[in-house]
């Protein structure tokens, strides 16, 4: 059960930042197919230069300042990285799925090639990454395992922890409220719905999906760096299993609102890390793996969070209001 | 004696004149022929008045601008390779030099007529057939999947759904092809059965998320990746080597030990070779890319010449036009994601079908890279199918020149795939250079108007002639 839950929050936490990645830059208008890629650029910058110092020998005590700074450098990557994008959408008024789709071409591309050139293997490694990154019990002051079990609450929040989970909570709260209680938020967002009317009472659209495209691509480089930090054990490997794609579904499951995402995020995680690991889920720490013995096919798990998200679009499909106007590039002369 | 000798001279004579006036008559009429030609050869590059230069036309129409900003952008995405190539060079210190990054740019340009090194070293170019074979080879799926993208975009839908469709497509396929015993039923009616139900596979799958669009309203985009990765599980559930009903087609021998399935070839279901491998002998050339071709002309010729094809298209640029128009706009979003998910399933079916192709089924946690290949090659060929058909192979052909670089350079085979990325890239461009193409003309038709005459001016020369 514990095990479930940590692993459900590792892999809930960077779906979260890259769906609302996603939202940021549909909300201003330019659709954001590119997120995959800027994932998996901002993994690669993070690593190599997480690698880069930890080869430099760093001692163990500075790891958590060495993910904060990783987590800046990849906030800046893909946020360099997204200017592509953006400038293909909003000033060649590029069609966006075809700007998307080449970043997400290009960025594994560009990513393998390096890493080959780097270590000639295709998986750019991290030794020791867990003693530098993973907190345990025992850097809380709380002891160790044996000498004091928390419970499943305080073993999920404080033993096999990465501070990144906090830290992407609060950025996702923060930029939450940026979007909708501020006078930025508000011009963003009408920006994505209707361009002209913002045009009208002054607004620089095209600056406002600038800014768009830029926080969803430094969104979607800490998404890609938590993600490698995380769940890929700090290693680079070019690919982040469809986690970009999956976001934008996240994005649309969510209706665009950042506390749906984060609910549609938590029931993804849930199912995947289910699916991982029913065999081995002890819910009441009886003995008894309740799940095993109903002896569903592993595959039937896995397949269990498409389907509900299939299921649940189907019924909800009417109220879903997706930014009106996204995905048409910006004409001052359609006023 | 005298007398035939006589006639004789006199024949002769008579045929002379003939044809010596004929001869004549034919170089009066030469002048005038060489004349006409030099005209029209004038015509072609020179605007007059009236016409413009046959070239100019050409030039003017959208489907031209279309080419060659879809060209330019080729030329500028390997361009780029090349300066990725010698930026390489020059800062990896002594392991890479320019020679071989001279060399890496050759090999793209000239990837398949590469021969390998001789003796002292060089590369050497000549008439590869294996190479050449092999693009086309590997070119079949990607025409295929890339048919799908381009049909869908025509009718307005983004197909990512494709290696969802491509997976089942195979599933089906393998199914087929293995199951049937070609001791008992011939072996090309396997081969039809086998290559039907991979179009069947992929289209009933496309169907889905033409459902899901046209009566749910949801976006094809979110039900694409859906199905993409149940389609994935599906397929390894199936092939499972403990609980799939189809485990008896996993190969057992050597190495593989039941982690790939039997290829076609086991049960005597190939591709016919239509002859190619004797005109590219070594390589894995068959007759898919021949089926793949005419598929693409069918396509094209559905789209653009039937009443079906047309209404797929209202639908495509207006829902709610067609609809008003009469169109049942639901039923034609439901028939263009199934023919495009027939044609991305007929793509796995050709490749799998080759016979000597494996296949690995524990395949739920990554998607086939086929499937997401063909959306640069429907975006550079501006989704028309027989475009379609000279994208595919360029990518093919490019991949070919990234294995040739792999084990001729020390640069990896990745390089291509960057250039692929940058060329669909700058076709993103495509409209700025249309635009900028366009702008010329403009320019220098702005003066036109002027020399038109003032309307009073002209009502001054009606009341003059009166």
């Amino acid at each position: 059960m514990v095990y479930l839950l940590q692993n459900t929050i590792l892999y809930t936490v960077p779906l979260m930042i890259v769906a609302l990645a996603g939202v940021f830059s549909e909300r201003s208008g330019i659709i954001n197919i590119a997120l995959e890629g800027i994932m998996v650029m901002g993994a690669f910058i993070g690593v190599v230069f997480v690698r880069a110092i930890i080869e430099a020998g760093l001692p163990f005590e500075y790891g958590q300042l060495l993910l904060i700074l990783g987590i800046l450098i990849a906030i800046v990557g893909g946020g360099l990285f997204s200017l592509l994008l953006a400038f293909a959408s909003i000033n060649l008024k590029a069609d966006q799925t075809i700007g998307g789709t080449a970043l997400n071409l290009l960025a594994p591309a560009v990513v393998l090639f390096m890493i080959l050139d780097i270590n000639d293997q295709s998986v750019l490694k991290v030794s020791n990454a867990t003693e530098y990154f993973m907190l345990n019990q025992s850097d809380f002051g709380l002891g160790t395992k044996f000498e004091n079990p928390l419970g499943v609450i305080g073993n999920v929040l404080f033993n096999k922890t990465y501070i990144t989970t906090w830290i992407c909570l609060i950025i996702f709260v923060v930029l939450a409220i940026i979007l909708y209680k501020t006078k930025f938020g508000l011009r963003l967002r009408a920006c994505g719905e209707h361009p002209q009317a913002a045009d009208s009472v002054g607004i620089n659209v095209n600056k406002m999906r600038y800014f768009g495209t830029c926080i969803s691509g430094c969104l979607a480089g800490l998404g890609g760096f938590v993600y490698a930090v995380t769940i890929d054990d700090c290693a680079s490997t070019g690919d982040v299993a469809g986690f970009g794609f999956l976001a934008l579904a996240v994005m649309i499951f969510g209706n665009w609102k950042p506390l749906s995402i984060a609910g549609a995020s938590l029931l993804f995680g849930l199912l995947k890390c289910i699916a991982a690991g029913y065999a081995y889920i002890d819910i009441n720490n009886d003995g008894v793996f309740w799940l095993n013995e109903l002896k569903i096919s592993s595959h039937i798990y896995r397949i269990l969070p498409y389907v509900i998200t299939l299921i649940v679009l189907a019924f909800t499909s009417k109220k879903s209001r997706a930014p009106k106007a996204e995905g048409i590039p910006y004409d001052k002369g359609m006023r | 004696m005298n007398e035939v000798l006589k006639r004789l001279q006199l024949f002769l004579k008579k045929l002379g004149k003939q044809i010596f006036s004929l001869l004549r008559r034919f170089s009066k009429s030469l002048l005038p022929l060489w004349k006409r030609l030099c005209k029209w050869f004038r015509s072609l590059f020179v605007s007059t008045d009236d016409k413009d230069a046959k070239l100019l036309t050409l030039y003017k129409q959208p489907q031209t601008k279309s080419i060659l900003s879809s060209l330019i952008s080729i030329f500028a995405g390997i361009v780029l390779g090349g300066i990725i190539l010698l930026i390489m060079a020059l800062t990896s210190g002594g392991s890479t030099s320019f020679k071989s990054a001279w060399e890496g740019f050759q090999l793209i340009f000239l990837g398949v007529f590469n021969t390998g090194r001789d003796a002292s070293g060089n590369l050497s170019f000549g008439l590869n057939y294996v190479s050449i074979g092999d693009v086309l080879f590997r070119a079949t799926p990607l025409i295929l999947t890339g048919l799908s993208i381009a049909l869908a975009f025509k009718t307005g839908l983004f197909n990512i759904g494709a290696p969802g469709q491509y997976l089942m497509g195979t599933a089906a396929t393998f199914i087929v092809a293995l199951s049937i015993p070609t001791s008992v039923v011939p072996s090309w009616i396997v081969w039809t059965l086998a290559f039907l139900s991979g179009i069947l596979a992929g289209a009933l799958w496309g169907a889905v998320i033409g459902f899901f669009k046209s009566q749910l309203h949801i976006n094809e985009v979110i039900t694409g990746i859906m199905t993409n990765w149940i389609a994935a599980n599906i397929v390894t559930s199936l092939f499972d080597n403990l609980t799939g009903p189809f485990a008896n087609l996993l190969d057992p021998s050597g190495t593989k030990n039941k982690s790939y399935l039997y290829k076609t070839a086991h049960n005597g279901v190939q591709t016919a070779k239509m002859g190619l491998d004797k005109l590219f002998p070594g390589s894995q050339v068959n007759g898919g890319i021949i089926i793949a071709i005419l598929i693409a002309v069918l396509v094209y010729i559905v789209i653009n010449k039937t009443t079906f094809g047309y209404e797929l298209k209202a639908c495509g640029h207006n829902r709610n036009a067609a609809k008003y128009a009469g169109i049942n706009e639901k039923r034609s979003i439901v028939y263009s994601m199934s023919i495009a998910g027939g044609l991305a399933g007929a793509g796995a079916a050709l490749y799998y079908l080759a016979g000597n192709t494996e296949f690995y089924w524990s395949t739920y946690q990554s998607l086939p890279a086929i499937g997401f290949n063909g959306i640069p090659i429907a975006l550079l060929a501006y989704n028309n199918p027989l475009g379609v058909i000279f994208s595919g192979l360029f990518m093919s052909y490019l991949n070919e020149a990234g294995m040739k670089l792999k084990y001729l350079t020390p640069f990896n085979e990745y390089i291509t795939d960057i250039i692929i990325a940058s060329i669909v890239y700058l076709s993103a461009f495509s409209l700025a250079v249309k635009e900028f193409l366009n702008g010329r003309r403009h320019k220098r038709n702005v003066h036109q108007p002027e020399t038109e005459k003032k309307p009073q001016e002209v009502i001054k020369d009606l009341e003059a002639e009166k």
